[in-house]
Parts: structure tokens; C-alpha cells; sequence
């Protein structure tokens, strides 16, 4: 199966080690939950993944990742733009701070949101005078993961507007473009598979969050609830059939995106190789 | 010498300062809604009410020995992180083999799964209903809701980080190094010592830093296996979840902003590590173009 040509050492070793260690921590794990699941019957996962409940969370979970990875699309573009083109004061600064959701830990991300767009929080009093509830609400959710989500799209999008060749714009005005023609016609489709691949990440990404959302949604079943809140809820009450049926039906949303992003990064790829 | 050819589409590849500014304005609020006043946030609350509570705040016997614990599960998860990472990267970069792509792929799905079933998978394995439950309840071993839950769960969420960044970089770098070392007699060990590792350190350094900031601040994972037994499963998030949730919010930030010092010096440090790789990646190319080699 394993087939070695190379004069360098080491090959059994390290490809042992490698695939022990990755079938005891991550495969023998992960197989436990389709193991479990396949152990019920095709009724109870059907009642399980079909409840009231159930169904709003995906609502909840599938529709807040959605608009947050939208947002981010948008506003990761614009600050990836900003970043790359144009030179203001502390700019590396700023650079810098967006890996900060990846950085931060979420529940210090999570109380800090909370305290910030609750009613009596900076930004979430404003939002009350206008009749908007910003914690325990939806839209909680949406700007939890909107944090987390930001910097997938700018690091994916940054690397791909810095090696675009100036040369392709120039010739664009040359021929009589405008500026917002070059941009929409030249610079923005060469963009595209970046700005997908962003996308995907920040979704996916948003898709499994915890940890900053269960501080300011609220947590309110059928309204405010995700559905890794849901899994958790159904573990603490020892309700193991539920929380692994969910888990498994996640878990397989998420290797199907995982097939997304490989091969819409690998388009991004060829994409960019064309374009330099 | 001034051909104008040269310089006018130059400055008009450029927007008018107007929009400039408008567009570094907006993307700059949007970045303090979202992260500079969430930041701020952090550091205000803690110190509302003075340093003497957010002194009393951090040096609870609470907070040591959430502290204590953190330091405990990342000095066990981090030299594992560390030695798979390198047998991965030497694996798959040094050698020919079939599912080359699938291995790479599967390496990298720690990071799809949501924290909260990578917690719970091992809650299935070893809690009192999992496969492995009554064996180990019948050995008097505790696994789930104990701290070695927390490191397997921990040694899951940041089990990619260290080969993630070593494969890219040992994939640009080739071979050719280590197999003149091997021409010139070096055994397995010096290869490793004097030839690859000088060329990696700093990505290597770069995923210890990935690794380390994600094992401190893993909260999801850490949560469901924990069991939250207060002064024993408790690490710093969890601890700070406990105390927000008692409406002890001084307390809460004030051990929130030692966090967000974590990740901040996580910032700086990667920022440095980047820019030390690229420097030796550069040294390299520049090597590699003059030895004549892929």
C-alpha cells in the first residue's frame, strides 16, 4: 500500500507514529459517533433530527452562519482592500489585530460581546434608543459569529489582491476603462474564488462556535438556541441517543464542507496561477 | 525620463483621496465594532473598579488553580503536538506514497468539527454510557469529567497547528539538502539536527504558538468533558464562564484581560515568527537558484 522511494531515513517511523496517533486521538474518536448513531433505529433518528426543536436550531445555526459569512464577505473584502492598497497611520496595527478572533479566547470573546450590545452596554443602548435588541436576541447570535468569521475572509483574500499584477489594471485604464469599470470587470472576477473560499471558512467556522455565542444569545430553546448548545443541553441531561444523532448529522455537514473549501481553494489555486 | 506613459496610469490606478478615506473610514469602524471596543471592553470592566480588585481578582486561590491547571494541560499537550507534527511533516513531505492527499486532509479535520462534539466524542468513548465506560468504571479510572478528559480533549482541538504549518514549508523546501547531507555521509540524526530543523524553527515555532494560545483559551471542548468540579477541572475559561455567570463581573474580566495579554503576545510572537520564516524561506530560494536545484 505504502510505497517508499526516497534515500532519506525514517519513513517507517515517523508514518507509524503519524497514523497511530492520529487513529487513536481522531479516528477511533470521531467513528464513535456514527458507531452510536448507527446503533438506533431509522425512526428515533428521523424523531431526533426532525423535532420542533431540532429544526429551529438549524434555522437558527445555518441562517445567523449565512448572514454572518455574508457580512464578512463584504466588510473582510473591504478591509482586506483597505489593508493591502492604501497606507494609514498604525495600519500594521491594525493588521495585526485582525487574527485577534482567532487569538482570543471565545468566552472572553463572548462576555465582552455580551457587556458591549446588551441594553445597558455602549453600543447596545444605542441600538435599544432605535428599538433593536442586540444580546440575547438573533441578532446576538449573527454578531458573535460575524467576530469570529472576520479574519478567514481577510487572510484568504489579502495574499490573492497583493499578488495581483498591476500591470493587468494599468492596461485596463490604458484601453479606456474607468476606475470603477477595471474594478468591476478586472480586479473583482479575478477575486472571486478567494472571496468564496472566505466564505466557506467563516461559515464552516461559524457553523460549529460555541463558546462566544452561548454567552450573548440568551439560550432560549426554539428561539436562541444553536445546535452545538442543543448537543450540549442534550449531554448534560444524559439524553445520549439525541446528543449523538445531532453530533453525527453535524459532523457530516461539516466534512462536506471540508470537500467545499478543498476544492474551492484548489480552483482559488489555479485561478490565481493563471492571473501571475 | 519622464515618460509620462510610466506615471499616469500609475497615479490613476489609484482612487481619489475622498474615497480613500471613506473606505479606510469604514472598514476601520466596522473593525472597531466588531473587535477594537469588544477589545477595550475587556480591559475597562476589569479595572472599573480599581487595581486593588483586579489584583484581588487575579490572585484568588480560584484563579491559581484554574491557572495551574491550564499550565499543566499545555506543558502535556504540547510536546505531543510538537512530535507528531514533525513525524507528520517528515512523513508526508520527504517520502512518495499513495493517500498522500487524504492523510493531509484528514490531519486538518480537527479543525472542521465543532468544539462541542470534539468534546463530546470523548464523553461517548469513556463516560459511564461509552464504549470503554463500565471497563474503566470496573478499573476505577477516571478519563471523562477529570483532568485527563481535558488534555484529550485540548491534544484534539489543537492537534493540527504544528504540522499544518511544517508541511507547506518543508514541501517548498525540497529535499536536496537532506539528501546531500545523506551523500556526505550524516547519519538520521544530524540530518534532523543540522540540516532540517535549522530551515523549520520558525514555523515550527509559529504552530507552537497556534497550538499553545488555542490550549489555553479552549473553552467548548474543555467544557463538555470538564465536569466543572470546582478547583480540579476548572481552567481559566471555564473559570471566567463561572464567575460572569455569578454576576461577579469584575472578577470575570479582570481574569478575561490576562487572556486577551495571552493572545495579544500570541499576536506579536506570530507576527515575529512570520517574518523570521520568510526570511529563511528567502535564504533558501536564493540557495536553492544558485545550486541550479528544483
Amino acid at each position: 500500500m505504502l510505497r517508499q522511494r526516497s534515500i532519506i531515513p525514517g519513513f517507517s517511523l515517523t508514518m507509524g507514529f503519524s497514523l497511530t496517533y492520529l487513529g487513536l486521538l481522531v479516528l477511533i474518536p470521531l467513528s464513535m459517533v456514527f458507531l452510536k448513531s448507527s446503533q438506533l433505529s431509522g425512526a428515533e433518528i428521523c424523531r431526533i433530527l426532525f423535532s420542533p426543536r431540532a429544526l429551529a436550531a438549524y434555522q437558527l445555526s445555518f441562517g445567523a452562519s449565512l448572514i454572518a459569512a455574508g457580512v464578512n464577505s463584504v466588510f473582510g473584502f473591504l478591509v482586506a482592500w483597505v489593508l493591502v492598497r492604501y497606507s494609514f497611520p498604525l495600519k500594521s496595527l491594525v493588521d495585526a489585530l485582525v487574527d485577534l478572533p482567532i487569538a482570543l479566547p471565545t468566552a472572553v470573546a463572548g462576555i465582552s460581546l455580551t457587556t458591549l450590545y446588551s441594553p445597558n452596554g455602549w453600543i447596545g443602548s444605542t441600538l435599544a434608543q432605535w428599538g433593536i435588541q442586540g444580546s440575547y436576541s438573533r441578532l446576538g447570535v449573527v454578531i458573535a459569529l460575524t467576530f469570529i468569521g472576520l479574519p478567514f475572509v481577510v487572510r484568504t483574500i489579502q495574499p490573492v489582491l497583493k499578488d495581483a499584477d498591476p500591470e493587468v489594471e494599468e492596461a485596463a485604464l490604458c484601453l479606456g476603462a474607468s476606475r470603477w469599470q477595471t474594478f468591476l470587470k478586472v480586479l473583482l472576477p479575478s477575486l472571486v474564488p478567494a472571496t468564496l473560499t472566505g466564505f466557506a471558512l467563516a461559515f464552516a467556522r461559524a457553523l460549529g462556535e460555541y463558546g462566544s455565542v452561548v454567552f450573548i444569545s440568551g439560550n432560549m430553546p426554539m428561539t436562541t438556541e444553536i445546535v452545538p448548545l442543543l448537543i450540549m443541553t442534550k449531554l448534560e441531561e444524559y439524553d445520549y441517543p439525541s446528543a449523538t444523532a445531532l453530533a453525527a448529522f453535524m459532523l457530516c455537514v461539516s466534512f462536506l464542507l471540508l470537500f467545499v473549501i478543498n476544492s474551492l481553494q484548489w480552483w482559488s489555486q489555479r485561478h490565481r496561477k493563471k492571473l501571475s | 525620463m519622464n515618460d509620462p506613459r510610466a506615471v499616469g496610469p500609475e497615479l490613476k490606478r489609484h482612487e481619489t483621496a475622498p474615497i480613500r478615506w471613506l473606505l479606510i473610514a469604514s472598514a476601520i469602524a466596522f473593525l472597531s465594532l466588531f473587535l477594537f471596543i469588544p477589545l477595550l471592553v475587556v480591559f475597562i470592566n476589569a479595572f472599573r473598579d480599581g487595581l486593588a480588585l483586579f489584583l484581588a481578582a487575579a490572585a484568588d486561590p480560584q484563579t491559581a488553580a484554574a491557572i495551574r491547571l491550564t499550565l499543566l494541560v499545555v506543558a502535556l499537550v504540547l510536546p505531543l503536538n510538537v512530535l507528531f507534527g514533525l513525524c507528520a511533516a517528515w512523513s508526508i513531505t520527504k517520502f512518495d506514497f499513495r493517500g498522500k492527499n487524504l492523510l493531509t486532509t484528514l490531519i486538518d479535520l480537527p479543525l472542521t468539527v465543532s468544539p462541542v462534539i470534539s468534546g463530546s466524542i470523548f464523553v461517548l468513548l469513556f463516560g459511564a454510557q461509552g464504549a470503554l465506560g463500565p471497563w474503566l468504571a470496573s478499573h476505577q479510572i477516571r478519563i471523562v469529567f477529570a483532568v485527563p478528559g481535558i488534555v484529550l480533549a485540548t491534544l484534539f482541538v489543537t492537534f493540527p497547528y504544528v504540522a499544518r504549518e511544517l508541511i507547506p514549508l518543508m514541501q517548498a523546501l525540497g529535499n536536496d539538502n537532506e539528501e546531500t547531507a545523506i551523500s556526505l555521509g550524516a547519519g538520521s540524526w544530524q540530518i534532523f539536527w543540522r540540516v532540517t530543523l535549522p530551515n523549520i524553527k520558525w514555523a515550527l515555532l509559529y504552530g507552537i504558538i497556534l497550538s499553545t494560545a488555542r490550549a489555553i483559551g479552549e473553552f467548548g471542548a474543555v467544557s463538555v468533558v470538564s465536569g466543572h468540579i470546582r478547583g480540579k477541572t476548572i481552567t481559566v475559561p471555564l473559570h471566567v464562564e463561572i464567575l460572569y455567570n455569578e454576576y461577579n463581573f469584575v472578577a470575570a474580566f479582570s481574569v478575561a484581560s490576562l487572556l486577551v495579554l495571552v493572545s495579544l503576545l500570541t499576536l506579536f510572537l506570530k507576527r515575529l515568527a512570520e517574518w523570521k520564516r520568510q526570511q529563511v524561506f528567502l535564504e533558501n530560494a536564493e540557495h536553492g537558484s544558485q545550486g541550479g536545484g528544483n
